[in-house]
């Protein structure tokens, strides 16, 4: 008997408002567990779907976007508060569910990514938030008396005359007004939260084990289930003997399913034993005969052959070989990779009474809800999807292949399902970073201009597989036919039409050339394969930065010196490499170590990175590296910080050591064994440098990943006159 | 067979199977949420706790293996209302980001900083070396350690439950 019963915090938060829909959403403390229900509690003002305020003086924000560890809920609480007047920290942030009022303003889809909720939230909170301050002011002004000229704000009160009076009482008058739907926004000066810096709202929380990500979500009675997957992807279960597992402790069921065969028992653990003793046997598929090294050379017979696509044809490329005094030309590399969240996959569903709930921590809570409809056949209307803190993502959040097989798995054997993935399952079972090789031969002339720049990609597209993995669960209503037909023109489009903007992104946009050619070769292994921090722009700046060094020194020009003048024209890509530059003339490394520098433009940010290396044993050892990040205005200068800290060390594990290598179809790698992620004795100090601006937004999460790989690899260059072109960075 | 320890200073018992792992019975018995699965190979530390006040990771630690000891987890060693120094130094520069490892983080924090209470930077990555960080917060965990540490609040008895403490003395955002 377990003889202890700690009972945990639990903010269950729902209304029945906003157009008919229901909106569900939790607390900062996480999400919960239980049957929801659906009358406002607390009740109060509801001026649009991002606020209540209680009469009590509570203030709810619900945030649309998904807190994956990139600080959005502070964030956006930091946007709404600015202008209804509320400091961040006095929000009640929840998570909400499914409508279509929290689509994302760039997407039209309630999806979080792209380096994009700041960006595209920075007007549409703020005038959320004004508007409501504007009517709380009318309602005061009404219910005082008094001159709306005579009342200020400060804090979630309205202030008249020195007297405090709660937001809250006002909100019953306020119900009875029209509210301003373009009340003024304060000016830049006017800031007091925006641009000022103070710990992150989820900060408690996720340092005292409260914070309730998916794979934490317990709901009394429910059943845990591991799935036994082919390990090469897309082959189906040909036969398995569930005879043993199904004789083990605590097995309910043994159930095949669209991906595999799980087992379903009262315990993860009793259910990851039993799985064990499953021996399943699996088709065999084309990709069951590919190893990395046809990966490699199918590519490179494309590169050779093959003009796949033209993207970009500007000039002539050929005039401009001929007018330049020197040429490089050279091919870079770059591995399939896993994103590797430290949570695993997980989901919970549970189907009663014709409803269904679905708890995981997605960055597209709509999917989910979708995925479950269309494998439950209960309308998608009667789909409750919850989300929850996401215990990183890096864009696998997005392909919810758990939640089907945990919807399956719920369906077939009517117990609320929870399905977790062990770190195996999610290394070899997952969507990749697909593998890239890239050639780009460039001319310059005896001034240091580019006279020529052409480059050619050769990998599979990651639009139509992400496309593939999404689609069903975007358009629930749609027959699986029609699903297929849809997926498989997009990706005939991309293989055939046009070149998919995602596979090409960052290769040649950073420079200014007379003479611009860019082709694309698709070539795919029916390898999954989606969004990974940064997409496209994580190989390709590795390749376009390696071949500005290369050619700076050609010519014996500096290779900040060579970047500044052949960016004239991107005058804030130019302006970041020119800030990066001064500091890296000033920096005096120590004996034995040496710096290398690079920069990219990428989700709107532009970034430059200079890495302090040095080799020790044959080995490259990171010591510091100095980022100087130009994202427009800075919401929270500490956050922006930590983004760069981030994308520094994530993209120092895949220029270190990310690879995933291909055996009969199937990866190799299995877990942090032989998939090492960056630990802390390897992590370099990172500075970051911040350009002061006042200009819109722009992207933060992904952009200081593209530059570190380039960057340390022109430090190993200027250490040891070795110039890597494959990702990972290795000495041969 | 039923096993018998103590869970932040409560006595348990369980009656899961002894070759379960300790964090599989503290998340699904006991319904202590805050210890993370992220491996099962005891290589990244989210599921890091204090057995007899040493740090362990317990995705490995079949359950037999503590019967009469102590276990301390994340939530034993503070609260929201009531931090641990650690706690409050990780909230005061804002170390986590998606937040999932942090609780394996802290309890080796703490256990490092039991041993050596003025450890050098060098100190806190040799002993910090077990616990993966995927969103990369290392620079920040090694400040939140080196505050704590200097603020000498090391000499306390960091592996036993919360100090007193005003949060919002210090932590106000």
């Amino acid at each position: 008997m377990n003889t202890v019963n700690i009972s945990r915090r639990k903010f269950l938060k729902a209304s029945g408002i906003l157009g008919g829909g229901l909106v569900i959403g939790f607390s900062l403390a996480g999400c919960s567990s239980g049957k929801l229900p659906i009358t406002l509690a607390e009740g109060g003002l509801i001026p649009n779907a991002f606020l209540q305020i209680t009469p009590d003086n509570k203030i709810k924000f619900y945030c649309p976007r998904d807190e994956m560890g990139q600080g959005v809920t502070t964030g956006l609480g930091t946007l709404i508060g600015e202008e209804l007047d509320v400091e961040p920290a006095n929000l009640d942030i929840i998570f909400v569910g499914v409508h279509s009022d929290y689509n994302n303003p760039e997407m039209a889809v309630q999806a979080t990514g792209g380096s994009s909720s700041i960006k595209a939230h920075y007007l549409p909170l703020r005038q959320t938030g004004a508007n409501t301050r504007a009517l709380l002011l009318d309602a005061a002004a009404k219910d005082l008396a008094v001159s709306r000229a005579d009342l200020t704000t400060d804090n979630a009160h309205v202030v008249v005359d020195g007297k405090y009076h709660t937001y809250g009482e006002f909100v019953a008058t306020a119900e009875t007004l029209v509210s301003p739907e373009a009340a003024p926004l304060k000016t830049v000066a006017n800031f007091k939260y925006i641009g000022h810096e103070f710990p992150r709202l989820d900060a408690i929380a996720k340092s005292t084990g409260s914070a309730e990500y998916g794979i934490d979500v317990d709901i009394p009675g429910m059943f845990h289930a591991v799935v036994r997957r082919s390990p090469v992807a897309g082959a189906k279960l040909v036969s398995v003997d569930k005879s043993v597992a199904q004789t083990m402790p605590g097995v309910a069921a043994v159930v095949e399913i669209s991906s595999g065969v799980a087992v379903v028992a009262e315990k993860y653990w009793q259910a990851k034993m039993a799985a064990a003793k499953l021996n399943p046997k699996w088709q065999q598929v084309a990709l069951t005969k590919v190893d990395s090294h046809h990966v490699r050379s199918d590519y490179a017979q494309a590169m050779k052959n093959d003009q796949g696509l033209v993207d970009t044809e500007i000039g002539d490329v050929q005039l401009g070989f001929a007018a330049a005094i020197e040429i490089v030309d050279n091919e870079y590399w770059a591995p399939y990779l896993a994103h590797a969240p430290l949570e695993p996959m997980n989901a919970v569903v549970r189907i009663e009474n014709g409803e269904a709930d679905v708890w995981s921590g997605t960055q597209c809570v709509g999917l989910a809800q979708g995925l479950v409809a269309r494998f439950s056949g209960i309308p998608v209307e009667q789909v409750r999807s919850h989300n929850c803190y996401l215990g990183g993502a890096f864009g696998r959040r997005a392909t919810l292949t758990h939640v089907i097989e945990a919807t399956e798995l719920a369906v077939a054997t009517g117990k609320t399902i929870h399905l977790l993935w062990s770190r195996e399952d999610d290394i070899r079972h997952g969507v990749y970073r697909p593998a890239s090789l890239m050639n780009i031969k460039a001319g310059v002339d005896a001034r240091g201009n580019i006279t020529a720049w052409q480059a050619k990609r050769v990998g599979g597209n990651i639009t139509p597989r992400s496309l593939q993995n999404m689609m069903p669960g975007l358009f629930p209503g749609l027959g699986d036919g029609t699903v297929d037909f849809m997926v498989g023109l997009t990706s005939s489009t991309f293989k055939g039409w046009f070149v998919d903007p995602t596979s090409i992104e960052g290769i040649y946009e950073d420079y200014e050339f007379d003479n611009t050619r860019v082709n694309h070769v698709t070539v795919e292994h029916e390898v999954p394969l989606t969004f990974w921090r940064s997409v496209g722009h994580s190989y390709t700046a590795f390749a376009k930065e390696g071949i500005i060094d290369e050619l700076a020194e050609k010519i014996g020009m500096d290779p900040v010196e060579f970047r500044l003048r052949n960016s004239k024209n991107k005058p804030r890509f130019n302006h970041v490499v020119r800030v990066a530059g001064d500091l890296m003339e000033k920096m005096r490394p120590a004996q034995g170590r040496y710096l290398g520098f690079a920069a990219h433009h990428s989700f709107a940010t532009d970034v430059a990175e200079i890495a302090e290396v040095s080799i020790e044993d044959n080995q490259i050892r990171v010591h510091k590296v100095t980022c100087v990040v130009d994202c427009g205005i800075a919401i929270n200068p500490d956050i922006i910080r930590a983004q760069m800290e981030g994308a520094v060390m994530y993209g120092l594990t895949a220029a270190l050591y990310g690879n995933l290598e291909l055996k009969q179809g199937a990866f190799r790698q299995s877990n942090f064994h032989d998939y090492p992620i960056l630990r802390m004795n390897e992590a370099p100090a990172v500075e970051v440098v911040i350009i002061d601006s006042n200009t819109e937004p722009t992207g933060v999460g992904e952009p200081g990943l593209p530059p570190i790989a380039p960057a340390v690899a022109s430090a190993v260059y200027a250490a040891t006159g070795q110039r890597l072109r494959s990702l990972p960075l290795k000495f041969s | 067979m039923t096993i018998e320890f103590t869970l932040n200073g409560k006595p348990v018992s369980t009656d899961d199977d002894p070759a379960t792992p300790l964090l599989w019975v503290v998340r699904g018995s006991f319904k202590l949420k805050g210890s993370k699965f992220g491996c099962g190979m005891g290589l990244c530390g989210a599921c890091t706790m204090h057995i007899d006040g040493a740090a362990v990771k317990t995705c490995i630690l079949p359950v037999a293996s503590v019967a009469g000891k102590e276990i301390t987890t994340i939530e034993g060693m503070g609260s929201a209302d009531n931090m641990h120094p650690l706690q409050q130094a990780w909230v005061e520069i804002s170390v986590p980001q998606c937040g999932y490892c942090q609780s394996g983080q802290i309890m080796a924090a703490a256990s490092l900083l039991k041993n050596n209470p003025a450890p050098t930077a060098a100190d806190v990555d040799a002993g910090m070396a077990g616990n993966i960080c995927r969103c990369g917060c290392y620079p920040r965990i090694k400040q939140a350690i080196l505050n704590v540490a200097r603020l000498n609040v090391a000499q306390l008895k960091l592996d036993e439950p919360a100090l007193a403490y005003n949060a919002s003395d210090e932590v106000t955002p």
